[in-house]
């Protein structure tokens, strides 16, 4: 599949987003956030300025982008649509989560509210972008039981680096979020080599004998092609850049995405200089999860590329 | 409402039937559809650099050729690919807008392109690539099973029928109602085996695709050429001669 810049951007962001305003939820429920009165709604607002730079980037992907406001009505059968209004739900409880935070303190009871139902609606929305995916049966690597949950840790991860952050930066010891940091980090690299190993063993979906209904002729093989130039479906579901290098690339995400921001987070939590070191395990997830993005793309196959013998 | 419609009592079920063992290739259904549709209800269907390095286009048409082959014994084999206006098409449920729409009356799947927001997800939920996008227009096209045609009371009754099976030279095409067991094409389907393309994806195309048929023509096995020395002309001759 063509790995549209916008489209990439659009989950790798809004995941970074959605999962900082999940942790912030459950520390803020917890008590173990720094009490500081601007904390809280500054939270929000790195939260929600990375979710709001994913939606409004996939807007780039839209022929009609003025349209947009149309993808909030079929939810009754469309994830794209779910993910829509799930991301819009998030808006109202996130702020309230915020203005409650500035006037009433962490420990009130309509902040933990607010900040749970927000961090729910955010992941929620996580995972409404991933089912767009699973759900779609032409891509193999994408229909499958790890899609849905490899999104979501995904998020918790890279929420979490970006809680160390924070919490770094305005000076309080980040010991809890750094290591939540290390432990998602683990758990995400877990999950992509377990999804990895899954679509390397993964059988194709049909053959081009099944494709073209004449199994029964034996083997079939491409002899003429429709057209001798790249059309819309050949660019967008026959992309095959990745397939070369794929192992390398796998390698530089194992290393970029989660084993260096798992260290730094540790010395974020332990070490010296913790604001640095929480600065650049979120640049490197950042730039790590993008890629991992752009390889699931990527490496991803549409059987509509059969017909012709992609 | 992208949720997919009931199918009323005696709904028609509108569709192809095409014939892999007639088609010769000519391209003309996917030439004949690209004039029609280009003026038709999703008008106009673009050409990006028509006489530049790479010409492209949205076609509602594109014709394969293939070779089958089974033990000693090969085949050519056209394959005409087009939209297949499936019963359980994916392509409209995941259409976030409602753009994307099967019609309950007659099974065709058609686009809204004044609602369209051109996400392009429709595209990827077809197994079988039959949707292409309108990079000038923004919106996704695809084959109408020539809506304008059939139920054009402006046109001879006889010329109700798509463009593409219109113009068929081979009548390798054939269009009719699938759902109705007593119609033309069914009764087509059932006695030629017509199958499904990936049935095992579930999408549970309406058109139907008849295999080549098994017949061989046979032919007299070759007498063998005299062995030994022999004048290269005669020996030509003999070569000739002995097919």
């Amino acid at each position: 599949m063509n790995p549209a810049g916008s489209v990439l951007l659009l989950s790798t962001l809004t995941g970074f987003g959605y999962g900082l305003l999940a942790w912030l939820g459950v520390f803020a429920a917890g008590g173990w956030l720094p009490a500081a009165r601007y904390f809280g709604p500054v939270g929000v607002v790195v939260a929600l300025a990375f979710a709001s730079a994913g939606l409004l980037s996939s807007m780039l992907h839209l022929g009609r982008p003025e349209r947009a406001w149309r993808a909030f009505s079929q939810w009754r059968s469309s994830w794209l649509s779910r993910e829509g209004v799930a991301s819009l739900l998030t808006y109202p409880p996130a702020l309230l989560f915020a203005a409650s935070w500035y006037f009433g303190g962490q420990s009130a009871a309509a902040t933990r509210l607010c900040g749970l139902l927000a961090g729910a609606l955010g992941l929620a929305t996580v995972v409404c972008t991933a089912m767009i995916y699973a759900s779609l049966k032409p891509i193999r690597q994408w229909h499958n039981r790890h899609t849905a949950p490899d999104y979501f840790i995904f998020a918790l991860f890279s929420g979490a680096a970006l809680l160390t952050l924070l919490v770094a930066a305005c000076g309080a010891r980040a010991t809890g979020a750094a290591g939540l940091t290390l432990g998602t980090a683990i758990v995400a690299a877990g999950a992509k080599l377990a999804y990895w190993r899954f679509i390397d063993r993964q059988a194709p979906l049909t053959t081009l004998a099944s494709a073209t209904g004449l199994a029964a002729f034996g083997t079939a093989r491409p002899l003429d092609q429709p057209h001798f130039t790249e059309n819309y479906i050949l660019r967008e579901m026959g992309y095959r850049v990745a397939r070369k290098h794929a192992a390398k690339l796998r390698r530089i995400v194992m290393a970029v995405a989660f084993a260096a921001p798992g260290l730094l987070a540790l010395d974020a939590g332990f070490g010296w200089l913790p604001a640095a070191a929480a600065l650049l395990a979120v640049l490197c997830a950042l730039v790590g999860l993008f890629l991992e993005r752009w390889l699931f793309f990527a490496e991803a196959t549409h059987v509509a590329a059969v017909y012709y013998g992609r | 409402m992208t949720s997919l419609p009931a199918r009323p009592e005696g709904a028609k079920k509108l569709g192809l039937v095409i014939d892999l063992d007639t088609c010769v290739g000519c391209h003309a259904c996917a030439v004949n559809c690209k004039e029609w549709n280009t003026g038709g209800h999703y008008a106009p269907l673009p050409d990006y650099q028509p006489y530049g390095k790479e010409p492209d286009g949205v076609w509602f048409n594109r014709i394969h050729s293939y070779e089958t082959s089974c033990g000693d014994s090969s085949r050519t084999v056209n394959f005409p690919r087009s939209c297949l206006h499936c019963d359980e098409p994916q392509c409209v449920t995941v259409c976030p807008t409602g753009a994307s729409y099967k019609r309950a009356e007659d099974g065709i799947v058609l686009i809204n392109t004044d609602i369209c927001i051109g996400c392009k997800l429709c595209s990827w939920a077809c197994p079988y690539g039959a949707r292409e996008f309108d990079e000038d227009a923004g919106v996704m096209k695809k084959c109408t099973l020539c809506i304008d045609r059939i139920y054009n009371e402006t046109l001879p009754e006889a010329e109700r029928e798509p463009a593409c099976v219109a113009t068929c030279p081979s009548r390798a095409r054939h269009f009719g109602d699938l759902g109705d067991p007593t119609s033309d094409v069914s009764k087509l389907v059932a006695a030629r085996g017509g199958v499904d393309l990936m049935p095992e994806l579930g999408y549970k195309p309406v058109n139907k695709y008849l295999p080549p048929r098994r017949a061989t023509i046979a032919t007299k096995p070759a007498d063998a050429p005299v062995q030994g020395a022999m004048h290269p002309l005669l020996k030509l001759l003999d070569k000739v001669l002995s097919r």
